[in-house]
């Protein structure tokens, strides 16, 4: 890659090399080491989620079953929503964010290096403080979403809700200092020529998703103190016995909650839309729709809140103006999912793990996103809300949507960030086991909810077929354990063994692909020119560049 | 389909919901139709191959962006005021003062049920008469639960401080299962319960038999049950008519043989497995308010015996 003088870059990375050892990594304000440190974290608490999420199954193969009791199940699927949102989806796809942003955008760090560290490092502080429940008196065990009255005082007496409490509370600050960091970074450090029109679609999301955990995460530690307070301090916020109302803390909930779901969503978009293109060997299909939809999904997420409360009696006005919300965000999403098919078409498509789990994502995502807008028509929800068709709905977003995206992402950055490429091979059996493992799961818990279980009960009566479609999803949790096996065998064996991945094993476009890999401590010494959205592919095809060639949207 | 509760409806208001939701998955199935067939075509059409020419750098069109919004946007529209009419088909608006049937209060973990213009108590089993649209009013002694029988009606939270009203009423003759769907403390597996829907006669039969008073009991096991009963703390939680019992922080017992299960829907309501709950409820429903009352084997058996008299 022949590297052009760019216009000097202004600054530079703070000095922190001369560390060794682990001190190198624990007192490092390097974008890289952080990003990678968010990844390994989020992946140790994604073992853990995952190994509660396994006993939850044993429990529910079969009926009346007393492998685990009420109480500790209570406290599996609180802790299993919680880590897998909190400290597994948010991390990772954080980690990548501030791994790839300064990448991207030709820059050296994040705007604020020792505010990268520390946002990092909070939110690994609120992780524990979680955990740290387990030795005082047992996890909390209200469910994630934690509603008053079960979670305050009078129901939930243990000092578990109160590090759930507190835990988050430490997430939602690192995670806002976080998104700072990066909105600034963006506006600020943007390589010459890098407009915002310009800039990859990553990281177009991962800006936007940066304004959104802005406005979201503060809602949540709002309330979150103001639960603390009716628990420590002996207020009436939310006990009605007293004036309170316990709908407001639903309220509070999900006016974080839903864009929430967005949070976890928008840069798995991101990584789709340089995943396919890539692949496709074709730019993105209406990169300005992508990019407008985004921002219009991320408005959309902040009115929605409420049909997570279509149950709970607010009256027809109510329900009828956040159905209509919702339905109005399934627009965008199509949107983006119409575009990235058209990406594909003429393309010539290269099936390495990394696309086979982004065409996965399409297919997957898609389930989830129709069966989200089976709950925005009002009178399903009223059926099928508090179901397993809804726990089957958000596992298709979140896994079969977040996590297949995340498995392309790393799949696909996994050479730039270690300098060595991830086994195609083992690749391979890593995808077709979680996509046969996902589907055995959870595709049939749209059929359970539709038959009347109910989610988040620990045990269940032998009505027919109960029992057998249960046991199906269990065996299908295994396969998925199997093939997450298969993916840190993946990490370890390439680590020693993989191909050496040079500057740019796939032949990608954007700025991250000039520089070694890995990425010396300061990034680059000079970035490409950019004088469109693909600089590489500018500076590989001079007469084909993207500037010359034009665009037809 | 019979098992697909809420495929099943057994009511008007159930009926709307179902025929909407058979609509619903046939527009839904369709779109996934096309995602899939426009996915497939191009993995298998567009697959590299060796000697293929460069792809043609393509980077959007306004109008085919402009279809694929525009087409969802009349699509969703259409969905949405099928929605609007449907929410009050299943739902339909309720005169203000209208007085209630019947009241319903979620408590951890069993349901109170408080005919208001009879009088009966009942717990976890709902009679009603076949083909009568009933007004509920749903409320909660304590946290938040859901009120749902999917083949009757929609499900709707019983909230502390915030009462709630929906119609119920059944087509035919039968049990139908109902669940709590709100997550609520340990048990809200063995939330359970059931409405059964039988003839205006057969109700009526129903509601004078539970307004009658017990006799006394008339074996001497019995008798010894009912002393048990009234000498222990059962009387602080439980009420029977024509005990010192009158306290409904557990399910009143006045007619408990008459009922099908135990502990909402925990177990059948056997004379074995009523003996098993008095000598260790935990196991039967684990983290049951029920206390162990470390009763022995003859005091155990004689409030099953007194307690299965309450027909």
């Amino acid at each position: 890659m022949n590297h052009v003088l760019a216009p000097g870059m202004e600054g530079t990375a703070p000095e922190f090399a001369a560390q060794e050892g682990l001190l190198s990594w624990v007192a490092s304000v390097d974008h890289k080491q952080i990003g990678i440190m968010y990844l390994l974290g989020a992946f140790v608490f994604f073992g853990v989620g995952g190994i509660e999420a396994l006993l939850m199954r044993v429990q529910l193969a079969l009926p009346n079953n007393h492998f685990l009791s009420p109480d500790t199940f209570n406290q599996l699927f609180t802790m299993h929503g919680t880590t897998m949102i909190f400290l597994v989806l948010m991390p990772m796809l954080t980690g990548l964010t501030v791994y790839l942003v300064p990448l991207m955008i030709g820059a050296r760090d994040m705007a604020f290096p020792r505010l990268n560290a520390l946002s990092f490092w909070i939110q690994i502080f609120g992780g524990i403080v979680l955990y740290f429940s387990f030795f005082d008196g047992g996890a909390p065990n209200a469910g994630w979403f934690s509603y008053t009255p079960l979670s305050e005082k009078t129901f939930s007496s243990l000092p578990g809700q109160d590090y759930w409490l507190l835990g988050l509370f430490a997430i939602g600050i690192g995670t806002v200092a976080g998104a700072i960091n990066v909105i600034v970074t963006v506006i600020d450090l943007r390589a010459p020529g890098m407009s915002l029109r310009r800039l990859p679609l990553f990281v177009w999301m991962g800006f936007v998703n940066s304004w959104l955990m802005v406005m979201a995460l503060p809602i949540l530690n709002g309330a979150l103190v103001m639960l603390l307070i009716d628990r420590e301090l002996n207020a009436h916020f939310f006990t009605p016995e007293a004036g309170g109302s316990v709908i407001l803390w639903q309220h509070y909930f999900w006016a974080f909650g839903h864009p929430e779901v967005y949070i976890m969503i928008l840069p798995a978009f991101g990584i789709i839309s340089e995943v396919i293109p890539t692949f496709s060997g074709k730019p993105i299909f209406g990169y300005g729709f992508v990019a407008a939809s985004t921002v219009a999904i991320a408005f959309l997420s902040l009115s929605v809140w409420a049909h997570h409360m279509f149950a709970v009696g607010l009256g027809h006005l109510w329900d009828v103006f956040f159905g209509a919300s919702s339905m109005a965000i399934a627009v965008p999403t199509g949107v983006k999912i119409f575009n990235w098919t058209a990406t594909m078409y003429g393309g010539r498509l290269r099936f390495t793990t990394s696309m086979m789990f982004a065409v996965a994502f399409l297919v997957m995502f898609t389930i989830g996103g129709l069966s989200g807008v089976s709950f925005a028509v009002v009178p399903l929800d009223w059926q099928l809300t508090d179901t397993y068709y809804l726990v089957a709905h958000l596992h298709y977003v979140l896994f079969g949507g977040t996590v297949f995206a995340l498995f392309a992402g790393i799949y696909y950055w996994f050479p730039k960030i270690t300098g060595r490429m991830l086994s195609e091979h083992w690749g391979k059996l890593n995808f077709w086991s979680t996509f046969i493992g996902f589907n055995m799961t959870f595709l049939i818990q749209h059929l359970l909810g539709m038959m009347g279980m109910p989610r988040r009960v620990w045990t269940y009566p032998a009505l027919p077929y109960w029992g057998s479609f249960n046991l199906l999803s269990t065996i299908g949790a295994f396969v998925l354990l199997f093939s997450m096996l298969v993916f840190i065998w993946n990490v370890f064996i390439s680590l020693h063994e993989g191909a050496l991945a040079g500057d740019n094993p796939w032949g990608g476009w954007t700025l991250e692909w000039a520089t070694s890999s890995p990425p010396p401590t300061d990034n680059f010494d000079r970035v490409p020119p950019i004088s469109g959205r693909r600089p590489l592919w500018d500076l590989a095809h001079p007469e084909l560049a993207d500037e010359l060639v034009g665009r037809a949207e | 389909m019979s098992g697909i509760l809420t495929l099943n409806p057994l009511s008007p208001q159930a009926a709307a919901i179902s025929h909407l939701f058979v609509d619903i998955l046939g527009v839904l199935g369709g779109i996934f139709l096309i995602v899939l067939v426009m996915v497939g075509y191009a993995i298998v059409r567009y697959r590299d191959r060796p000697g293929a020419a460069p792809p043609r750098q393509v980077f959007g069109s306004r109008k085919i962006e402009i279809v694929w919004t525009v087409i969802p946007i009349i699509l969703l529209s259409i969905i949405f005021g099928f929605t609007v009419r449907s929410m009050h088909a299943s739902d339909p608006p309720i005169t203000p003062g209208t007085t209630p049937d019947l009241r319903v209060v979620a408590h951890q973990w069993w349901w109170e049920a408080d005919y208001l213009k009879s009088g009966v108590i009942a717990a976890n089993e709902i009679h009603i008469p076949v083909g009568q649209r009933w007004l509920l009013e749903l409320d909660s002694a304590d946290v938040i639960h859901d009120f749902w029988v999917a083949e009757l009606a929609r499900k709707i939270d019983m909230v502390p401080g915030h009462p709630n009203h929906i119609w119920l009423e059944a087509d035919r003759p039968g049990t139908y299962l109902g669940v709590c769907a709100e997550f609520c403390g340990n048990e809200h597996a063995w939330m359970r319960f059931r409405v059964i829907a039988e003839s205006a006669a057969d109700f009526d039969r129903w509601q004078r038999a539970q307004l009658q008073v017990p006799p006394k009991p008339s074996g001497s096991e019995a008798a010894a049950g009912l002393k048990l009963f009234e000498q222990n703390t059962c009387v602080n939680c439980h009420t029977i008519l024509g005990t010192p019992g009158n306290q409904s922080i557990g399910p009143d017992l006045t007619h408990f043989a008459s009922r099908t299960t135990l502990a909402a829907g925990a177990a059948d309501n056997t004379n074995a497995n009523l003996y098993r709950w008095l000598k260790d409820p935990n196991s039967i429903k684990p983290d049951t308010h029920m206390p162990n009352f470390q009763f022995d084997d003859a005091d155990a058996k004689a409030l099953t015996a007194y307690l299965e008299t309450l027909k």
